[in-house]
């Protein structure tokens, strides 16, 4: 089931930002070499990654690939074991290109300080970005339950401070809810963990995943166990209702945070849904497929709605995510291999948009502020630039055609359509609602007079378009080269499916009515 | 070695190579033919240089622009020399691209159709596209955002000539929105004005209303066929035989809302007449020649599924009926030029649509008409912009009077339109606008008699207001104000004017020698069936038509030339009163839309914050046992209590490491 890999790829793709994040700490120099430090660290695990990823091949059989196995509490029967399927690659990847550039959008981030210890505070700032990426590589690539339960966990760590410690001035209140949440869903999870593995055959290694697939349990405890993942990935989806975290959370961190709060750590839900859910519970996963779809239309519908209503430019941009993680949850409970696949598709894509939005609004924080909407205005004649920019990621997020997250949304909903038919007509029409949350913002913010005693703004900086430009091109080469990322998708959701035993290869109607 | 980086080359390595050709009425593509995707990069490439060149390109930026949308037009003009050169029966030539989107069960590749049909339009497209660029270095002249307008007006011609040549309907779905992107942004390019502002964002939003039904329809088309592109599902389509009325009755009114949304149909007409705060050339391009017909364009690609679902092509020319009364009405009562001429590019619509939905009677004529309108609006438009760039901007039509005499060029290529959009004969109306009043005259029982009659008394009401206009603006008493001193525009902007006007004369005459267009079109829209003829005799109706536009003429001679027309509007009856506010369309949509909407988005603000959020929040304070709430949160027990769980994870984790 797992190709192993003569070269710990994924170890060493995940080691490099934790390395760079103690040097960044703890070895002395100018906060200016520091972040240059972090940065340079985490283009080199982008480097990495790319190297491992051209080792992949999407035409395996195996589940797994780059795999590595070490023994790590036999008794308990934990591994450390890593591996990856298409969908985890390219979420790792994703991951790799955002943290470059969230920190070098974060560049001005923090405040800088006078005095000897003046540039701790930034040092450790970076630092924490970089344990995260390195606890983001690993929950992606854990093949082992427990392992990936850790990195679930820990997560938490660098987020809470990275919330609580740099944020704005609720940040306390914000850390301390995203975290009680986290960890309410998360004890759960541990519990349905353990449980599981009670289940399982035991051993040295009982915790791998394969060796905890395709069970004969009994339909009650298997019910219970899926109820048991499926709550911690709902909080961390975020799913309504379980969502009213994240726009305080959102809100109040640094636009990096936020950036890879919702674009990367919130796709650990969704990717444990298809992960775990799916593929260790498939018939429970059946069951509460109804509840599921319900949850996911309301997610769609109450995240824009809610958008449509927000003054608070951050708060607007996580309302939105929670609309797009309802189309996403929607594609993979749909169970049909096009749906499946456009909700994999869905959740690289909106990593890259949501940083779009994040940070292109960060910019104009930066510039006014504030982060209120009606505190704009007329700005398109102040920074067109940037107003420009901040249009092209608004679009991304309406899923407008030729940008990549049309293709993902499109997907999602003629996927859903074969097996729900209701669900995806009323989710469809969260595209009008999507127009009119994004063309509200920037019609409030960009457009009427220009506003008076704002000459000393300037439009964007050399880092500010180093810092849009790889976004921007994402959205358009996948929006017009999808397969890119589809050739190596399409494997993995198929075998993810193949546990759920759906048939999807035939849409009934078709077969029915024209032979 | 197949690698992560190998299918990156692959997917790159069959753009080159191609596909296989489909099989089936369209060839894979020869010659010259197989370069028609540089119609659409062309002007993009235009479009992207622009925008991202900066305000380096301010200088040469718009000249440049207006060259790559003339080699678009030689482009299309070289593939069209070819499709004459060959059979009626291979002129359709499919040029595939490469492997688009594949995902599951979905295949598709990206690739164009270009057939009889779709060279029509890229041929209007990119001619009258360019004479508008042209007479746009004039109009826009002195607008300091020059090269932001010519950047949109070349992305405007790359999605439109996307959205004609597309053989998917999802690609096709790429073109659509791309021109309502390029609509937004040049209708709100003035979005200093807040109201103009609005009025783009209103396009953008009601077009997402139509654009749903697109969705749907293509939900509809892959559960049903398995496929979106043309061929599977036109040619599935036709082979039905009376089957799965129900889902061919969906499918047509879905791909119907999309085309009302994109075309100003009624029941989604009402962003049309605001859109007109975009510069002009941007109405007569877009607003008025090109893109609001792609639902007219929509509907006749689409025959064969409405073919197989009569009650669609009912309902389709139900509301090609009720919009080209609505507008007709409405463009009666606008004193704003534009206004008016945006009325009846929808009452205009509303003829093609109708003539769409009578199926392989109408449809040659649905697009005759759209090509002749494309000519006489456009250059009616053009005229409009003449007539404000030399009256200070003004477009109140009671403030106009007796300009004929100032502006000869305009008087005289808009007086062309006039007589072409009237249908009188031999000007290029007549030829495409009659031959639609014909056909709705066909048929059995109710229906000839109620669309006939839907479509004869909308010629009527044409012929009134669009006189009232002509009129009001270049005849009767001036009524300018002191400091308007109207002169002829530049020769950039009149020459555009009077080539359009020699279309609006002319080209209907030239099309209709031998039943050219009609013939021409054939092999796509299908023959007309033998023997159906008007339940009103031909000669009848053609006198009668004649009859009621001189009577509509006439009226408007009395009340808008003869008489003095006041310079503020007189109260009017109660109809005047309607039409003038587009038969309270907006009221409507407010009432029965917007208003709930925003009480129901601000009551769930209200419901989100103060009750999903404060019973998570009471519960999560209960946890940390203390009842005053949140604010405890911050430093109370809860976070103590949630940190020491946390070290607890920790701390089990570090035991079972030792005990290992």
């Amino acid at each position: 089931m797992t190709e192993m890999s003569t070269v710990p790829w994924l170890t060493i793709t995940g080691l490099i930002p934790l390395v760079g994040a103690l040097v960044v700490a703890f070895v002395p120099g100018t906060v200016e070499n520091a972040k240059r430090l972090a940065l340079g660290f985490s283009v080199l695990a982008l480097v990495v990654g790319i190297v491992a990823a051209t080792q992949y091949d999407p035409s395996s059989t195996k589940q797994f690939q780059l795999g590595e196995q070490v023994s790590w509490i036999p008794q308990f029967g934990v591994s450390y074991s890593l591996g990856v399927d298409g969908l985890a690659l390219v979420l790792i990847l994703m991951s790799l290109v955002l943290t470059p550039v969230c920190l070098l959008a974060a560049w001005h981030d923090v405040p800088e300080e006078a005095g000897p210890q003046g540039g701790r505070r930034t040092k450790a700032y970076f630092a924490l970005l970089l344990v995260l990426e390195t606890f983001m590589v690993g929950v992606f690539a854990a093949t082992d339950v427990f392992l990936f339960y850790v990195f679930f966990e820990a997560m938490l760590i660098p987020v809470y401070f990275l919330i609580g410690r740099f944020g704005g001035p609720r940040r306390q209140y914000a850390a301390m809810k995203f975290l009680l949440f986290s960890l309410a869903g998360g004890l759960i999870m541990l519990v349905a963990v353990i449980a599981l593995y009670l289940q399982g055959p035991g051993g040295t290694d009982g915790f791998l995943i394969e060796k905890l697939t395709g069970l004969s349990i009994d339909p009650t405890t298997e019910r219970l166990l899926f109820v048991g993942f499926f709550l911690a990935f709902a909080v961390k989806a975020p799913m309504v209702p379980f969502h009213t975290w994240l726009p305080d959370a959102a809100t109040e961190s640094t636009p990096a945070t936020a950036t890879l709060l919702v674009g990367v750590l919130d796709k650990v839900g969704t990717f444990g849904m298809i992960r775990f859910c799916l593929q260790l519970f498939p018939e429970a996963s059946k069951w509460a497929t109804p509840v599921v779809i319900a949850l996911a239309v309301i997610s769609v519908l109450y995240g824009a709605l809610l958008a449509i209503g927000q003054t608070d430019m951050m708060r607007l941009i996580s309302f939105t995510s929670i609309s797009h993680f309802g189309f996403i949850v929607l594609g993979i409970f749909a169970f049909t291999s096009t749906g499946g696949a456009g909700s994999s598709l869905y959740m690289l894509n909106h990593g890259f948009s949501t940083a779009a939005l994040f940070l292109f609004a960060a910019m104009l924080v930066h510039r006014r502020g504030s982060k209120r909407i009606p505190d704009f205005g007329g700005w398109q004649r102040v920074t067109p630039g940037l107003a420009g920019i901040f249009l092209v990621a608004g679009l991304s997020g309406l899923a407008l055609p030729g940008l990549s997250s049309f293709i993902s949304e499109f997907l999602v909903l003629v996927g859903s359509f074969p097996t729900q038919p209701v669900a995806a007509v009323v989710g469809a029409t969260g595209s009008i609602l999507a127009a009119l949350y994004i063309l509200l913002m920037y019609k409030r913010m960009m457009t009427g007079p220009k506003p008076d005693g704002l000459a000393g703004v300037r439009d964007l900086s050399l880092r500010e378009k180093v810092v849009a430009a790889p976004i921007l091109a994402t959205f358009l080469v996948l929006g017009f080269f999808p397969n890119i990322a589809l050739h190596v998708i399409n494997p993995a959701v198929d075998k993810s499916l193949s546990y759920v035993h759906t048939d999807s290869a035939v849409t009934p109607a078709a077969e029915g009515s024209t032979k | 070695m197949h690698t992560g980086m190998g299918s990156l080359a692959h997917t790159v390595g069959t753009y080159a190579a191609g596909l296989a050709a489909h099989e089936g009425e369209a060839h894979a593509a020869t010659g010259f033919t197989a370069y028609a995707w540089l119609l659409v990069a062309l002007p993009l490439a235009g479009a992207t240089m622009l925008l991202l060149g900066g305000r380096r390109t301010d200088k040469f930026g718009p000249v440049v622009a207006t060259a790559l949308s003339w080699a678009a037009f030689v482009v299309g003009a070289i593939i069209f020399v070819e499709m004459l050169g060959r059979g009626a029966d291979s002129r359709a030539q499919n040029v595939t691209l490469y492997e688009w989107v594949t995902a599951g069960t979905f295949k598709l590749s990206a690739g164009m159709l270009v057939d009889q049909l779709s060279m029509v339009f890229v041929l209007l497209v990119t001619f009258v596209g360019s004479l508008i660029h042209v007479y746009s270095l004039g109009y826009m002249e002195h607008d300091p955002d020059k090269r932001r307008f010519f950047a949109y007006l070349n992305l405007f011609v790359g999605a439109m000539l996307l959205l004609v040549l597309a053989n998917s309907y999802l690609l096709l779905y790429v073109g659509w929105e791309g021109v309502g992107l390029a609509s937004y942004l040049l209708i709100g390019f003035w979005n200093w004005n807040p109201a103009y502002a609005t009025a783009a964002n209103k396009a953008f939003v009601v077009n997402r209303v139509g654009d749903f039904g697109l969705t749907v329809a293509l939900m509809l088309m892959f559960f049903h066929f398995g496929a979106v592109d043309f061929q599977t599902v036109l040619g599935k389509s036709a082979a039905l035989t009376g089957a799965n009325q129900g889902f061919m009755t969906a499918m047509g009114l879905m791909l119907l809302l999309g085309a009302c949304g994109k075309s100003a149909q009624f029941p989604l007409q009402s962003w049309l007449g605001d859109a007109m705060a975009g510069p002009t050339p941007v109405s007569a391009l877009i607003h008025a020649a090109t893109m609001v017909t792609a639902g007219v364009y929509l509907i006749v690609r689409s025959a064969p599924i409405f073919e197989a679902a009569p009650t669609a092509q009912l309902v389709v020319v139900i509301v090609g009926a009720i919009t080209l009364l609505f507008g007709a009405i409405v463009g009666c009562a606008k004193d704003d030029i534009k206004k008016a001429l945006a009325a009846s590019t929808m009452s205009q619509i509303g003829y093609m649509m109708l003539a769409a939905g009578l199926g392989p009677v109408g449809y040659a004529f649905a697009i005759f008409h759209l090509l002749t309108h494309g000519f006489f609006k456009a250059g009616m438009f053009l005229g409009a912009g003449s007539v404000m760039h030399g009256m200070n901007d003004k477009v109140d039509m009671r403030r106009f009077g007796g300009l004929s005499g100032a502006m000869k060029i305009t008087w005289a290529t808009f007086g062309l339109g006039w007589l072409a959009i009237l249908g009188v004969p031999p000007f290029s109306g007549y030829w495409s606008k009659d031959k639609i009043i014909e056909a709705a005259f066909i048929g059995e029982g109710w229906r000839p008699w109620v669309f006939g009659g839907a479509a004869l008394i909308g010629a009527g009401i044409t012929a009134f207001y669009m006189s009232r206009l002509f009129f009001m603006t270049f005849h009767g008493k001036k009524r300018w104000d002191a400091d308007d001193h109207p002169h002829e525009s530049p020769r950039i902007m009149t020459v555009p004017m009077i080539v359009l006007a020699v279309g609006s004369a002319f080209l209907g005459l030239i099309l209709s020698w031998n039943d050219m267009f009609v013939s021409w079109l054939e092999p796509v829209t299908g023959a007309e069936p033998e023997g159906a003829h008007p339940v009103v005799p031909v000669p009848l109706l053609l006198t009668l038509t004649l009859l009621l536009v001189a009577g509509g003429v006439f009226l408007a001679w009395m009340r808008y030339w003869r008489d003095d027309v006041p310079v503020t509007a007189p109260a009017g009856s109660l109809v005047t009163q309607a039409a003038r506010k587009d038969l309270y369309q907006d009221q409507v949509n407010e009432a029965l839309l917007m208003r709930p909407g925003i009480h129901l988005t601000r009551s769930l603000v209200f419901a989100d914050s103060k009750g999903v959020d404060g019973a998570v929040g009471g519960l999560a304070a209960l946890v940390g046992g203390t009842s005053s709430r949140l604010r405890k949160l911050q430093n109370g027990f809860a976070r103590s209590y949630a940190l020491t769980m946390l070290a607890g994870v920790v701390a089990i984790l570090g035991a079972l490491w030792v005990i290992s």
